[in-house]
């Protein structure tokens, strides 16, 4: 295995050739931040939210789709970016209906985390508050499209991890929503195999279980960490 | 020439409000509307939200009565699910409405009230307010700013936050009550009621210079409608409703709150936002009804705690076995702040109300669920339908202060007939025809579901609708 030797941030770090920049950066305690990207999981850069400058590169790179190369200059924090990034929270939080002081994720929610990070104090675009629907039909979940900021977590880890693959993806632009099957309600899904996964790696409160309320649901994802080792070095620890 | 006179905003109560008052050709007052001018559409914006979302949604109606709104939806929810409470639960939600509504009188008493109440209705506007009062009473109001704090400071250990914390569910609460947390709460014991006792003491000292408010501020024949427990005793989570006429003969008994809508009835008046609920069986506008503190005053056979209840002999010696004077809220008030606080120390020192179970979990089990307590105000019932997910379709709220609002209509016009005299409008009359209104503490927020703190505008009109004199207090 080759490993890369690159600059992040003013430090001299280094990766094996293949890891990701995200990755790269995170293991040696730099934090990037995202919405997108799970560990465990494939990326898709959905998010946009680990854009990071390189130097020499016309355009930003989403840090979680870039291999690391030799010699690379990575920076991860400057204005430029935190604008962009303030930004794409404020989009999101415009885009559906955020009503956190009523939300299932309150206190525990990583958009909100991200939003009082970058400082969102208020939001610059004017809020779209679309009428979108919650799916209750499930025995033991609930999906509020609300609160969905379509980062395609829950659709990866069920096909990938749990093998189901329940979710997809329907519609473009705003209409834009996740679908279980073909479209079905959540409870009619014939994949679905009520394992929970997609609602512990789910960022926000669209996913939930059902019974939670106000601030009540916390997500847990070091199952994600525990199946995957299992998987690839065959090895059962926590 | 008739004329109207119009009090807006009218101020120290919680939202907005005005005042229209009709006059004729001699100045001479012939009728007075209470508007509430504000809309929010609470019920609306619940449809389509789990069910397990609604205590929280609900208490954001009122920063003041978070609790009575996490209660009765809670409750209501208690009923979809179909689940008794664990008794820890069940203690839990008691002794926070006591904090409740212990906070939200003594706001109302000492912070709202006792401006006019000490410094009297005729002092000069730029001192009667809880400042004024703070330069020359600062004992007076320490006490009551620490009584306030006490009932929120209970509610905060209880519920983990001061306003709206995140703590009642359908079926029960979110978690245990720790002992540090009920040993705080014992300790603050002797300082309430002693605070209290100070205050009905000074409001007694002083109530003799009120006799003409006392006559002439909603002093009319009305039903009062209060929860109360099977021994007639004062109950404020959990009860039956009774109604009392205006000489104390019992209307109705063992109504069941569940029931609500067999013998309440909502009308509507196009100059108002705020609904005109009556009693069914004697109609409207005659099945007139007032809740709060003075109706439960009026209705329970006894306060069931032993200093209340002193006080309540006291108070009922002062007339008939009835008050219909709407001046007597303020005392009332007082009389359930002594009960507050004995009932809290009761439930504190019962130690099932630290048991670890605090939550009865089911799915849906009904499609309906009606939840109703007794709030600072007066009677409030939340009623729900979902579907069979436990996704809401249908909310209709009946909050305490709508209640009352007929009644407030007829404290305003009696008010407005005394102290208001045509042509010219002095602070004093004006502010007579509020204090009529703060009697019922109204809380307009709730009442209409709407936002914001509203301040009064009173009018004075020709009864043609002509507008002659215009008073506006922020
Ligand atoms: S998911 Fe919930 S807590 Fe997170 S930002 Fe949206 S509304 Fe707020």
């Amino acid at each position: 295995m080759s490993i890369k030797t690159l600059t992040i941030d003013g430090r001299m770090v280094t990766g094996a050739a293949g890891e990701s920049i995200f990755d790269v950066a995170w293991n040696n305690g730099i934090r990037i931040p995202r919405l997108c990207h799970v560990g465990g999981i494939s990326d898709v850069g959905a998010c946009r939210l680990c854009l990071v400058e390189i130097e020499g590169w016309p355009k930003l790179a989403a840090a979680c789709l870039t291999p690391v190369e030799e010699g690379m200059v990575v920076r991860t924090q400057t204005e430029r970016l935190r604008r962009h990034r303030k930004l794409i929270v404020e989009l999101l939080l415009a885009e559906r209906n955020h009503v956190c002081s009523v939300c299932v994720q309150n206190g525990h929610c990583e958009l909100q985390d991200l939003a009082a990070e970058l400082g969102v104090d208020h939001v610059r675009v004017y809020y779209r508050f679309p009428r979108l629907g919650v799916d209750m039909s499930h025995e033991r979940f609930g999906l509020d499209h609300n609160r969905c900021i379509l980062c395609t977590r829950c659709v990866r880890v069920c096909d990938e991890v749990e093998g189901a693959h329940t979710w997809d993806v329907a519609g473009r632009g705003v209409n834009c929503m996740i679908v279980a099957d073909m479209g079905e309600p959540w409870g009619n899904s014939e994949t679905c195999t009520s394992c929970g996964k997609c609602v512990q790696v789910c960022p926000t409160g669209a996913l939930f279980e059902k019974g939670k309320t106000v601030g009540e649901m916390y997500k847990d994802r070091r199952f994600l960490k525990y199946i995957v080792t299992a998987r690839e070095k065959r090895q059962w620890i926590r | 020439m008739s004329q109207r006179i119009v009090i807006h905003p009218v101020t120290r109560i919680e939202g907005h409000a005005k005042v229209s008052i009709y006059v004729d050709d001699h100045g001479e007052v012939q009728s007075a509307q209470f508007h509430v001018t504000e809309f929010r559409g609470f019920e609306k914006l619940a449809e389509g939200r789990p069910l397990h979302e609604m205590p929280g949604l609900m208490s954001r109606i009122c920063g003041i009565c978070p609790i009575s709104h996490i209660l009765a939806s809670s409750k209501a929810g208690d009923m979809i699910l179909g689940v008794e409470l664990p008794p820890a639960a069940y203690k839990q939600r008691r002794l926070v409405n006591c904090a409740q509504v212990l906070q939200s009188h003594s706001l109302s008493f000492f912070h709202l009230s006792s401006p006019d109440l000490l410094l009297g209705m005729d002092a000069p506007v730029e001192r009667r307010h809880l400042f004024g009062l703070a330069e020359q009473e600062p004992e007076f109001v320490r006490r009551g700013i620490r009584l306030r704090q006490f009932g929120q400071r209970i509610i905060e250990l209880v519920g983990g936050k001061r306003i709206h914390p995140s703590w009642g569910a359908p079926g029960g609460v979110l978690r245990p009550l720790t002992v540090e947390a009920r040993d705080e709460i014992l300790q603050w014991i002797p300082e309430a009621l002693e605070t209290v006792e100070f205050a009905i003491d000074r409001f007694k000292a002083i109530l003799d210079r009120f006799q003409e408010e006392i006559e002439h501020l909603g002093n009319f024949p009305s039903l009062f409608m209060g929860t109360v427990n099977e021994d007639g005793e004062l109950e404020f989570y959990d009860g039956r409703l009774r109604l009392v006429d205006a000489e104390g003969n019992i209307v109705a008994d063992g109504l069941n709150p569940e029931r609500y809508f067999t013998f309440l009835a909502e009308a509507a008046e196009e100059w108002s936002y705020m609904k005109f609920p009556y009693y069914k069986p004697l109609g409207y506008p005659g099945g007139i009804y007032r809740v709060g503190p003075l109706a439960r005053v009026n209705v329970v056979h006894s306060m069931g705690t032993p200093r209340a209840d002193r006080e309540l002999r006291e108070f009922r010696q002062r007339g008939w076995q009835v008050h219909n004077e709407s001046f007597y809220y303020h005392y009332a008030r007082l009389i359930e702040m002594l009960y507050c606080v004995e009932k809290i120390e009761e439930l504190a020192t019962d130690p099932e109300i630290l048991g670890e179970v605090v939550r009865a979990k089911a799915g849906i089990n009904h499609l309906e669920g009606i939840g109703s307590c007794e709030a600072p105000r007066g009677t409030l019932f939340h009623h729900y339908q979902v579907d069979e997910d436990g996704v809401v379709r249908k909310v209709n709220l009946l909050i305490a202060t709508a209640q009352n609002n007929l009644a407030m209509n007829r404290a305003v016009e009696q008010a407005a007939r005394r102290f208001v005299n045509g042509l010219r409008l002095t602070e004093g009359m004006l502010n007579r025809v509020e204090a009529a209104i703060r009697c019922y503490d109204p809380c307009l927020s709730c009442s209409t579901h709407a936002m914001g703190q509203m301040p009064l505008v009173v009018e004075l009109r020709t009864l043609s609708g002509e507008l002659l004199d215009r008073l506006q207090r922020d």
